[in-house]
């Protein structure tokens, strides 16, 4: 129960679709959504594979609680061989995709090989075709939605598409749902674009079983009275959402700035949550409008904000004059913190393009700041950009190149690279502030000691959603660490990843864990899923995910050379605020981690760790 | 001695309204504590979540014995999370 214990398998190359059983014994070890999806993906695909070849595969996947009343049951996550990073990739949404697809009856779809020309997958209850997407083809994802729901007549289609951005491959182009929800990071759009897929269109019409109905009922409203009555996420995030960080992490240290060559914004009150709440515009209306929930969700952090009318991005656009997607923490960081920019509705346009073309903020912005930094040293011109002119702290700037990346049009192709590519070509790879290609998000390592190791051992790369130490570093949730030493941070990042991968193949947001732990969760799990699970046995299954995706990159031949930080991070010290004088102490911090996961000095996972693990 | 107090998310309804950015400068005695610069600004103890004085996290049951220096950055905010 819980899971529909079907899969879609969709052969892109002669359009063959099967309906094929769920392989239960798999879901038993790996749950669902991204822990089940990997051992479907490292199963079927050579880790060797070009992530843009139709060898590679797509898995839009499910976990057993998506589509279920528990809190926040409404997460999918796409997972495939990155397309930036060359890493296994898992990115997760929420919205409404992910419970259609149990609705319609399927856990999974898998993706293999390319169409010819353009297609989209309709799936309607069970009903699956293959469509032509010739007239979708170089339309935004807010048009392909709008153009799908009306070609088939259905307003409650929910649908996951690329932009243009996906259409052209650029490297860290996400795949978009329900007009602003995305599965965001690692380049999956540039694969669903490399397989000339341009969106999954969705409708199902039945339920989701659970095991045990009444005990389900039982432990998802206690869970749902521990939200409600947890400051954090009862207040803190339906209020003010995650962009309440801002001047947080700007008070502590840690907020990257102008590409890491600093790491506090003189600009962090202008794009914060609290500026966005403020009245601003000729209507005296704020940025910010609403908060909005994803399917199930009893915190709604969501934002949704509004474009000042009169602001240069859109004075002659009416057509970005409405409510959408607002700014996320990690968006306005990219966008602003990491730029140097202080014009809030310029970033909040840059968000909607995003959403709109199908860009990755984090990636995008994080990009523009190394591309500003090369411009501020000489090495790009306006011969170069196309007469781009990309100043730190330019709001002009930002706007032309979040159109030009979208469409990857001039300088714009070269900035849809990502920052490692970009720096590369231009001889100063040492100012890519990523890890394994993958650009990282709004706390830096000098001031958040955790964060350096958890971005270093990240599987997709450098991402805060692996292990958010920042929760027990900063915020003090579950329990206050100090944030400048690297002493027992090896044990937190471990802890954090493990218990993070269980919650994300169990179809529920990891947000919930600012007030649940897995004493909240396993009931609710072993309540809805056969089989035992416990908290002991949920842990187990996050370290065998986490061992399966390390094991799938070392085969593709990652290794220990890999789990490093930029150097700005390890040689220049943070100039200012508490962690003025410190680098990174990565060095410390990653031999002890590989001794806490079983693994060898090299990093690979030992015979005995594999074994225990059932691997 | 000079203090500056920041009070941030619902917590920002507390400071006055000449105050921007969330921030004002204050003259203060010399004794006073993160408590006594609070409870002067009718800020409830209990929505004072995360405390930062110098960016640096000061518990918030530890307020009475947090005495300031002169040119400490207060900052406040209730419950938040984010990510």
């Amino acid at each position: 129960m819980a899971w529909m214990r079907k899969l879609l398998r969709v052969n892109l190359t002669t359009g063959n679709i099967v309906e094929e059983p769920l392989n239960m014994e798999w879901a038993q070890k790996y749950l669902g959504q991204r822990g089940l999806a990997s051992k479907y993906l490292t199963e079927e695909i050579d880790p060797k594979v070009d992530p843009l070849s139709p060898d590679n595969k797509l898995i839009f996947c499910t976990g057993p609680l998506t589509g279920t009343s528990a809190s926040t049951g409404g997460r999918y996550s796409v997972i495939t061989k990155g397309a930036l990073t060359g890493a296994i990739a898992c990115s997760n949404s929420g919205g409404y995709f992910g419970p259609e697809l149990k609705f319609a009856g399927y856990d999974m779809i898998i993706f293999e090989g390319k169409a010819e020309k353009p297609v989209y997958l309709t799936v309607i209850d069970d009903k699956v075709t293959l469509q032509d997407a010739g007239d979708l083809w170089g339309k935004s994802v807010w048009d392909t939605e709008a153009a799908i729901k009306s070609k088939h007549q259905d307003s409650m289609m929910h649908i996951a598409s690329i932009g243009i951005a996906g259409e052209n491959q650029v490297l860290y182009s996400c795949i978009v749902n329900d007009l602003h929800r995305a599965a965001g990071r690692s380049g999956v759009g540039a694969v669903m674009g490399s397989k000339n897929l341009k969106a999954v269109a969705v409708r199902g019409t039945g339920g989701v079983k659970v095991d045990d109905f009444m005990e389900f009922m039982k432990t998802t409203e206690a869970g749902k009275k521990v939200l409600a009555d947890n400051a954090v996420t009862g207040e803190g995030l339906p209020t003010y959402g995650t962009q309440v960080l801002m001047n947080v992490i700007n008070e502590a240290g840690a907020l990257p700035t102008r590409n890491s060559r600093d790491v506090q914004f003189e600009g962090a009150h202008d794009i914060s949550a609290e500026a966005m709440a403020e009245p601003s515009g000729k209507d005296g209306k704020p940025n910010l409008l609403a908060n909005q929930g994803c399917f199930a969700c009893t915190i709604a952090c969501g934002r949704i904000s509004k474009i000042n009318e009169e602001h240069f991005t859109v004075v002659n656009k009416p057509e970005y004059w409405h409510a959408s997607g607002g700014l996320e923490y990690e968006a306005a960081w990219a966008l602003g913190a990491a730029t140097g920019i202080n014009d809030l509705d310029a970033l909040t346009y840059a968000n909607f393009i995003c959403n709109e073309q199908g860009l990755d903020p984090i990636s995008f912005g994080a990009t523009l700041g190394a591309a500003m930094e090369l411009w501020d040293l000489g090495i790009l011109n306006s011969e170069i950009t196309g007469g781009l002119e990309l100043k730190f702290g330019s709001a002009e700037a930002l706007t032309a190149a979040v159109e030009a990346t979208g469409k990857a049009e001039g300088f714009g192709a070269e900035l849809g690279m990502g920052s490692a590519r970009l720096t590369a070509k231009y001889g100063k790879p040492e100012l890519s502030q990523t890890v394994k290609g993958q650009e990282f998000p709004a706390y830096d390592p000098r001031g958040i000691q955790g964060m350096g190791l958890t971005y270093a051992t990240s599987n997709r790369g450098a991402c805060h959603l692996r292990s958010y130490t920042v929760s027990s570093e900063i915020l003090g949730i579950p329990e206050k660490t100090d944030p400048l030493v690297t002493e027992g941070k090896a044990g937190l990042v471990k802890a954090f990843q493990d218990a993070t991968a269980a919650v994300d193949s169990a179809g529920l947001c990891v947000f919930t864990t600012f007030a649940w732990t897995l004493e909240d969760i396993a009931p609710q799990v072993n309540a809805a899923c056969e089989g035992e699970w416990t908290v002991d046995t949920m842990l187990e299954a996050g370290e065998r995910i986490w061992n399966l995706e390390r094991q799938f990159n070392n085969q593709a031949g990652f290794t220990a050379a890999d789990d490093k930080l930029p150097e700005r991070l390890m040689k220049d010290a943070a100039k200012t605020g508490p962690a003025e004088g410190l680098v990174s102490g990565l060095d410390v911090m990653l031999p002890e981690y590989y001794e806490l996961r079983g693994w060898t000095a090299d990093g690979v996972p030992t015979n005995e760790t594999m074994a225990r693990l059932r691997l | 001695m000079k203090v500056k107090l920041k009070l941030y998310a619902t917590l920002g309804k507390y400071l006055p309204p000449t105050a921007k950015r969330n921030e004002i400068d204050l003259t203060v005695d010399e004794t006073t504590s993160v408590l006594d610069l609070l409870t002067s600004h009718n800020v409830p103890m209990e929505t004072c979540h995360l405390i930062l004085v110098n960016g640096v996290f000061s518990p918030p049951a530890n307020a009475a014995n947090a005495t300031l220096k002169n040119g400490d950055i207060v900052a406040v905010w209730p419950p938040v999370a984010g990510g």
